[in-house]
């Protein structure tokens, strides 16, 4: 169940291997989390999973089934895919945006409106912000539109590439929340791109390091990456040496202080 | 000014066919150019091509093309068929670059999207591409209509009657002042269709900035 990459490759026509022999298993309602630096083969690879791109060799499987037998078209309207940034259709509201795929699968426009409205709460956006069109919002705001339109025709499977990349960290962190807290609620089962360790090891269940040709480098839980690297590009890669990665405790006043190698204190131990 | 008096239902009539023969040629010129400059955009093999008939389509003199439709299509040489043949040659031929430069400007980036949500080609083209190529092409539009209303005029020359018929017959028989109207309605005719495409676009585009729609959001804040 779950998707499942069997031993798959990408060669591009020019001769770039972008993914070699790939192999993963992401279950059901869990978050995977893909990193690696730049030309890593990330990218493809997720859109292996909706068709945008088909693998060279291997077989990519939707709870055991190839996906090259489904219709793409098909396919993708069931599979939420939150781009990075500027995806969101700009002659279309934000409410007409988030109503996109259920108005192409034939739901009339007014009811699919209403279910946008609840969407557009539900990803924590003021509904008096429907009416706008995209060019009108924030980034942040934005990026939320972005992730209730893929969840709007109730997918099992949510796509992510690099979804808070370009927002700025504070803003970033905000959306991971939200992120957090409609996982924790709705349960999809996850792929998401970033080459930002931090919001890998935030929000995935699983972490896979790709190094360059769609290489795994190393596969775990966040816990098993930081407590275990494979090796020293992973080590490097995540950052396992990073001064805010160092902890020590420190006694102060009777109760243990935890601080990073930089000396800021970051909480209690208890 | 009385000889507008004298003529007022005439020049009505003349007005009407003259409308009669730039719209359908206008429409049929947007059609056929979209439809050019789509299959261009998608096989940039064709582009070239396509765009060097249209440059050779437009260098096409017009008294030889006027003569030339009718010997091809077996229509009359006065039928208003052949002029808005005619003139849905010329219209496309002008359109169709900016046709293709109206669909290569729809952002990649939004294409891409708009794939992955599950756009099939067809919804790909009503909901997407088209709204989104709606502010270039209407640009073209606008010229080809102006040119077209102008164009129509030729007609009357091979004795299809528009308002161009107003400058023949008042050159024949030297009257200034039917030459005058005729000049200015014509002009005024371009002007009018030039402003109701603008408005048009006005409504088909609402998601485009605009200033004056800027000011009035803002003047609420301002005022209290
Ligand atoms: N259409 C293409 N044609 C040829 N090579 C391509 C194409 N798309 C991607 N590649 C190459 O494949 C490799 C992997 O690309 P991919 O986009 O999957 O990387 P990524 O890990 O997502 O990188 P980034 O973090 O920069 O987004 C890169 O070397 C890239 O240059
Ligand atoms: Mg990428």
């Amino acid at each position: 169940m779950g998707i499942e990459f069997r031993n798959v490759g990408k060669t591009y026509p020019d001769g770039t291997v972008a993914v070699a022999g790939f192999s993963h298993t992401v279950p059901s309602h869990a978050t995977v989390a893909l990193v690696g630096s730049s030309g890593s083969g990330k990218t493809t690879l997720l859109r292996m999973v909706n068709r945008m791109i088909d693998p060279t060799s291997g077989t990519v499987l939707i709870d055991d089934q190839d996906v090259r037998e489904l219709d793409r078209v098909a396919l993708r309207r069931r599979i939420g895919y939150v781009p990075q940034a500027g995806g969101l259709l700009p002659h279309r509201t934000v409410v007409d945006n988030v109503a996109t795929v259920p108005v192409l699968d034939g739901t009339p426009r007014r009811a699919a409106r209403t279910a946008a409205l609840d969407l557009l709460a539900l990803v924590g956006l003021d509904p008096a912000l429907a009416r706008r069109y995209p060019a009108q919002l924030s980034g942040g705001q934005q990026q939320r539109v972005a992730v209730a339109r893929a969840l709007a025709a109730d997918p099992n499977i949510l796509l992510m590439d690099e979804p808070f990349g370009a927002v700025d960290p504070i803003v970033r962190r905000e959306l991971q929340d939200e992120m957090l807290r409609l996982q924790a609620e709705l349960g999809k089962t996850v792929v998401i791109v970033t080459h930002d360790v931090d919001e890998a090891f935030r929000l995935a269940d699983d972490v896979v390091v790709l190094r360059t040709g769609g290489v795994v480098a190393q596969t775990g839980t966040p816990k098993s990456i930081v407590a275990a690297p494979a090796d020293d590009f992973v080590r490097e890669f995540v950052g396992v040496d990073r001064p805010d990665r160092t902890l020590t405790t420190a006694e102060v006043e009777g109760r243990r202080v935890v601080v990073d190698a930089n000396g800021r204190p970051l909480g209690i131990l208890r | 000014m009385t000889w507008l008096q004298n003529n007022g239902s005439w020049v009505v009539e003349l007005t009407v066919r003259h409308l009669l023969l730039a719209l359908p040629s206008v429409a049929a010129s947007v059609l056929l150019a979209v439809a050019l400059g789509r299959l261009a955009h998608r096989r940039p093999r064709l582009r070239q091509p396509v765009l060097a008939l249209a440059s050779v389509v437009y260098a096409i003199p017009a008294l030889p093309l006027l003569i030339a439709v009718p010997l091809v299509l077996g229509v009359p040489l006065r039928s208003p068929v052949t002029l808005v043949v005619a003139l849905t040659l010329y219209g496309t031929a002008l359109l169709v670059g900016t046709a293709v430069d109206a669909f290569t400007s729809v952002d990649e980036q939004v294409r891409d999207a708009a794939t992955a949500m599950g756009h099939g080609r067809s919804a790909m083209f009503w909901r997407v591409e088209l709204p989104l190529s709606v502010p270039v092409l209407l640009s073209g539009v606008r010229v080809v209509t102006v040119s077209t209303v102008g164009l129509v005029t030729i007609g009357a020359l091979v004795g299809i009657s528009s308002l161009g018929t107003l400058l023949t017959d008042g050159f024949q028989r030297g009257i200034t002042s039917e030459v005058a109207i005729g000049v200015g309605l014509t002009m005024l005719l371009a002007l009018v269709l030039d402003g109701l495409l603008v408005l048009l676009g006005r409504v088909l585009t609402p998601w485009q900035p605009r200033r004056a729609r800027a000011r009035r959001r803002l003047a609420p804040e301002v005022t209290g």
